[in-house]
């Protein structure tokens, strides 16, 4: 990974914890946005008028300082460039880990397969983190762009949500990315935190892993009301 | 108690490695895993086969030079060394694994010998105080608040067997090493070279091949000197600390 | 392979050695005590910094006398070799003392000084060391402690920020500082990071997993070693201009010792063949406080520091009949032995002292346990003093340890303990400078014949390991460095070329042998037959008796043992076999030299020289000396030097702890 020449101090720059730095500093700021968008969601149940106005009220934020869609782009470019070296650190250190750990088959022992004590969480990392990818894709084409259109395309971003959560597998694929989401949350805000140095005591840990399960429960749960609203009937 | 013993077995580092099982009868609980080795060990010398290779010098848990995977597990099922393990712990007819550590930076030389020298160069790259033999002011010249020593010295407890590495799921080396940047950069006589040690150590830690931590715990959940997990925040603190002041 | 000379009825103390000249320590000033370690640093010529990259030194051993001096050594600018056979020198077992390291500080204000510090260590060496050598440990004690401070050696503190100090047998001052019950471990590791920062500095050249086998001279100076390369089998030579051991003790001449499975004599034992004397060899220390043996197929003793005996209190029914729970055994029926023995020191005596009287009650059929082999080391009353908490925080690792080894709690029933083997203050003789009688080999730390006498005191060891490596041995190597660089020598040297041969065909001989028992096996009868005639109690008939069972056990071996595999490979039984191969023969000079004192004292203890009620009478008309024996050959016998001894400052008195 290093090259030869470097000083230890510039190959501590590249180092395993500091792409670890990495990842947790642009985890955060997806979380950042992911409580915003939860936020904003929830509008939906406020009625159409509402969610739409806020939706485009999100265009035209910062005006006159910024220009139209300003912050919404900005946001945007934060948002990829996040998600980019999220995945560069992610998938560089899964190689080194791959190699380090001296090849998938490790233990010939089929005992003790789950490790010891660690979470199911922190086994989805991974996978998980490549289905919320394609998810992202998948959600981005549907309520962003409007081009697949499950249930009918609109004009109305209310109407398009509407649209598409009355139809049940539509509610289950975001069911699975939200789950899928709230254990890399859960895995995630824990391991963000304790990268970046939170972890300084027993009690700190417990204290980080409660807000990492409320975290997780949260955005989870915050991000499938609208949907399971839509398809029981209670949001129309 | 009899019990049977599925064991690696590897000539040498160039050979393949296979699982060989043994059988070993009449072992009393209050044999060390180590010494139910022996015996069997002392039977398979009698009956011409070659005896295992394993490592192990002090057997009271303090060199850090004994080590083998149990059942998947490092240092077995109890959160100790190998040698302080007995067989008061596996039930009378088990079935037990045992395979060295496994991580690219720990090569297997013989059965269940691996090579640790990796450790060493890590110590090498910082994990000192500079201090030239006579240098040094009177001991009570520099109060430590008790709380910091304390600290250290759980820090410094670590006996780099490598049982973290062998349990992490990405072969990393960062409890191991944050042990030691916690004990050195928690006490005054380690300020001075704070940052620099701790670049120093994560970037060997990495040139050594060994993986990054994903904060998943499995090391400190074997680790026999029970090295508490924050050493490895702090190590983090550190490194961004140096990272943000420019060091070298 | 041994032809004997002499048959067993005939074995005593005379038939059995020859006496040479008088052996003199020629470099220690005379002049006030205080200011001998001042003038010898002085007359010591010195080396230029320009010229010491020139010079080399081999180090055997990276333990704290090892270490310390290679890290010492590679700072002042020596090219410096260091070889040792666990696979990172920070394995070595130093690493597993305890309790502490002692050092005249005075922190407590409690009457210590440089002179109390050297009057315990000769009074509890038993009047058998050298007054110029303790008086300097005592000296140096100090600046150890501040080196270790300013390493990041995590001692313990006290809440102002301060060390805290503890009392260790023997002493009745607070002179021990320690870090929980790991100090030997700390301070290895001290001396560890010390080396590997020379190591990376490219003054210190470090091979671990290499063991010596062979000592390399050319014209009578100490040049080289031969090593096997323990993953290999490749068979080394490593030249320099001075040899250093620091190969530690030979505790497991005994097989069942507290000392590390490793430890061997081997490196001492070939300097000595090549004619480096060998010192009071019987001076051996048994420690009182180690967790019973359970069974045959125990590998090794486990330590319980003697700092448990600050609150812990030893005891045995007072009848031996007596079967009952022992928390079910009331007060009236107890007999706290060490207290009504010595109200004074009651359970800090020194630890030959408690060792023996430990043996006494078991002998009077009072010990506990399964075997009968062990006497209570009870915490009730400390708890119940001082609380749960407080005793767990001074202890807790070590009641831990014995939860773990034993499966019983210690908070709850007594701890039982028996002692064992577990320091050897015998070594390769050394003059003040740490030099054997062969010019350009330097022994430190345990491996020497030390400052310990014929009794090491507790948090002693790690004192005086630290003490030959920083501070003694670089500021005397210097003077004999002075006449180097010496003519370069290679492996084609004649010397060399007859060292390797030596080593290959031993080990060929251990490999084609193809007998019908394995080397432990003969370690471990000879373990029995040292510990029961050459252990805690000694006598003239059971030592003669000694040196004929290891005579035959030594030609058995020779012609039955059984070593599976080859040279060219890991080969653990190969390893062991030369060390026992070793054992036997110091096993055998450790009796003559028993045989031979015909005195008690200190860790000796001859059950014909006893005192009306049972202690160790020493006999300091014909006595008071050190016994450096020189090797005559395999069927010779040794030659003893004696080194009087001479008490200028200390009376020689019987030590009294009553």
């Amino acid at each position: 990974m290093a090259t030869v020449s470097l000083t230890p101090a510039k190959k501590a720059a590249r180092s395993t914890v500091a792409l670890k730095a990495l990842m947790a500093v642009t985890g955060l700021i997806m979380l950042g946005y992911l409580i915003a968008h939860m936020y904003g969601n929830l509008k939906v149940f406020s009625g159409r008028a509402s969610f739409d106005n806020y939706a485009h009220h999100l265009r035209d934020i910062g005006e006159p300082v910024l220009p139209h869609t300003g912050l919404l782009w900005i946001i945007r470019v934060v948002l990829l460039v996040s998600v980019i070296l999220h995945a560069y650190a992610a998938i560089a250190l899964w190689r080194r880990a791959r190699v380090a750990r001296g090849g998938t088959k490790r233990y010939v022992s089929p005992k003790a397969r789950r490790g010891v004590q660690r979470s199911y969480a922190s086994f989805t990392m991974r996978w998980g983190g490549v289905i919320i990818a394609l998810f992202v894709i998948y959600h981005l084409l549907h309520l962003t762009a409007n081009v697949i259109a499950p249930g009918g395309a609109a004009g109305s971003p209310y109407q398009r949500v509407v649209n598409g959560f009355q139809i049940w597998w539509v509610v289950l694929s975001y069911t699975i990315a939200m789950i899928a989401v709230g254990l890399h949350l859960r895995h995630g805000t824990w391991s963000a935190l304790t990268t970046l140095g939170a972890n300084t005591s027993a009690a700190a840990r417990r204290r980080i892993n409660a807000l990492a399960y409320v975290v997780a429960a949260v955005i989870t749960i915050g991000f499938l009301l609208p949907p399971f609203g839509i398809l029981l009937g209670l949001v129309k | 108690m009899n019990i049977t013993l599925r064991v690696w077995r590897q000539p040498n580092a160039e050979t393949e490695g296979r699982m060989v099982t043994y059988g070993v009868e009449n072992v009393s609980e209050h044999m060390s895993f180590l010494e139910m080795l022996d015996v069997l060990n002392e039977r398979l010398t009698l009956e011409g086969d070659d005896p295992i290779a394993f490592d192990h010098d002090c057997r009271e848990g303090i060199c850090g030079q004994c080590g083998v995977v149990i059942d998947g597990q490092p240092h077995g099922p109890l959160q100790t060394t190998t040698c302080q393990l007995h067989m008061r712990s596996f039930a009378d007819g088990a079935v037990i694994d045992v395979e060295p550590w496994r991580a690219e930076p720990f090569p297997v030389i013989k059965d269940l010998v691996v090579d640790r020298g990796a450790f060493d160069r890590i110590i090498q790259a910082g994990g000192y105080i500079s201090v030239p033999t006579g240098s040094a002011p009177d001991a009570h010249a520099t109060p430590v608040p008790k709380t910091d020593a304390d600290m250290a010295f759980d820090a410094a407890t670590c006996i780099a067997c490598g049982a973290c590495v062998a349990a992490c799921p990405n072969g990393s080396a960062m409890l191991f090493t944050a042990a030691k940047v916690t004990h050195l950069n928690l006490l005054p006589q380690g300020q001075p070279e704070r940052y620099s040690r701790v670049a120093g150590m994560v970037a060997q830690h990495d040139e050594e091949g060994f993986g990054g931590c994903t904060n998943i715990g499995e090391c400190t959940a074997v680790c026999p000197k029970g090295i508490p997990f924050e050493t490895i925040s702090f190590l983090n603190r550190d490194l961004l600390g140096s990272l943000i002041k420019g060091n070298r | 392979m041994t032809e004997d000379n002499v048959v067993v009825d005939s074995i005593d103390a005379d038939s059995v050695y020859v006496e040479g000249d008088p052996v003199m320590d020629t470099k220690a000033p005379g002049g006030p005590i205080e200011q001998r370690w001042d003038k010898r640093r002085f007359s010591a010529r010195l080396v230029n910094p320009a010229n010491r990259r020139k010079l080399s030194v081999i180090m055997i051993g990276t333990g704290l006398a090892g270490a310390s001096a290679a890290a010492t050594l590679g700072e002042a600018g020596y090219s410096v070799k260091t070889f040792c056979y666990q696979d990172t020198p920070r394995r070595a077992h130093s690493i597993a003392a305890q309790g502490g390291i002692n050092a005249a500080k005075n922190y407590r204000n409690d009457g210590d000084s440089i002179y109390r510090l050297f009057y315990d260590t000769v009074k509890g060496g038993d009047f058998r060391a050298r007054e110029s050598n303790v008086y300097r440990l005592a000296q140096i004690s100090v600046e150890i402690i501040d080196q270790c401070v300013a390493q990041g050696v995590p001692f313990a503190r006290e809440y102002g920020g301060l060390l805290d100090n503890r009392s260790f047998g023997g002493v009745q001052v607070s002179r021990t500082f320690y870090a929980r019950g790991q100090t030997g471990q700390q301070l290895l590791i001290g001396a560890y990071q010390a080396l590997e920062r020379q190591i990376a500095a490219k003054t210190v050249e470090m091979h671990t997993r290499h063991e010596m086998l062979e000592l390399i001279l050319v014209d009578g100076r100490a040049r080289g070693v031969v090593v096997r390369d323990m993953v290999t089998g490749e068979i080394e030579t490593h030249f320099a201009d001075a040899v250093v051991l620091a190969s530690g003790g030979y505790s497991n001449v005994f097989f069942l010792s507290t000392n590390a499975m490793g430890c061997n004599v081997t490196a001492t034992w070939r300097a000595h063949r090549k004619g480096a004397y060998f010192a009071n060899p019987c001076f051996t220390q048994i420690h009182p406080t180690c967790i019973p043996v359970t069974g045959d197929y125990q590998s090794k003793l486990t330590l319980m520091s003697e700092s448990l005996r600050n609150d812990g209190r030893m005891w045995v029914p007072k009848r031996g009949e007596d079967k009952r729970d022992p928390r079910d055994i009331p007060e009236e029926d107890r007999d706290y032995f060490l207290e009504r023995m010595y109200p004074s020191f009651g359970n800090l005596v020194p630890r030959d002292i408690a060792s023996r009287a430990v043996k006494k009650v078991c002998d009077e059929g009072r010990g506990v346990g399964p075997s009968g082999l062990g006497v209570y080391l009870d915490f009730a009353d400390a708890i119940k003093r001082l609380g749960k908490r407080a005793v767990e925080a001074k202890y807790g690792n070590l009641f831990d340890m014995y939860a773990q080894i034993t499966g019983e709690n210690p908070y709850e029933t007594p701890m039982r303990i028996y002692p064992a083997v577990h320091y050897t203050m015998g070594g390769a003789w050394v003059d003040y400078d740490l030099e054997s009688n062969i010019p350009g080999l330097y022994v430190t730390g345990e491996a020497n014949f030390s400052d310990h006498g014929a009794n090491r005191l507790g948090a002693s060891a790690l004192m005086q390991g630290l003490a030959d490596g920083y501070f003694i041995l670089p500021n005397t190597i210097n003077d004999y460095l002075a006449d180097g660089p010496f003519d370069k020598v290679d492996a084609s040297h004649p010397a060399a070329v007859e060292a390797v041969e030596a080593v290959k065909s031993r080990i060929d001989k251990f490999l084609t042998t193809n007998g019908t028992r394995t080397v432990d096996s003969f370690h471990k009868e000879l373990g029995h037959i040292m510990w029961e005639y050459c252990g805690m109690e000694r006598s003239e008939e059971g030592l003669r008796k000694a040196i004929s069972l290891i005579r035959d056990l030594k030609r058995a071996f020779w012609a039955d043992v059984k070593v599976l595999g080859t040279n060219e490979e890991l080969n653990q039984a190969l390893e062991r076999a030369g060390r026992v191969a070793d054992f036997f023969e110091l096993g055998e000079l450790m009796c003559i030299d028993a045989l031979h004192r015909r005195e008690s004292c200190g860790g000796h203890f001859r059950a014909e020289s006893q005192t009306p009620d049972g202690e160790a009478l020493r006999n300091d008309d014909e006595f008071a000396y050190v016994a450096a024996w020189e090797f005559a050959g395999d069927n010779a016998k040794p030659i003893l030097h004696k080194e009087p001894l001479v008490y200028e400052y200390i009376e020689l008195k019987q030590r009294s702890y009553k």
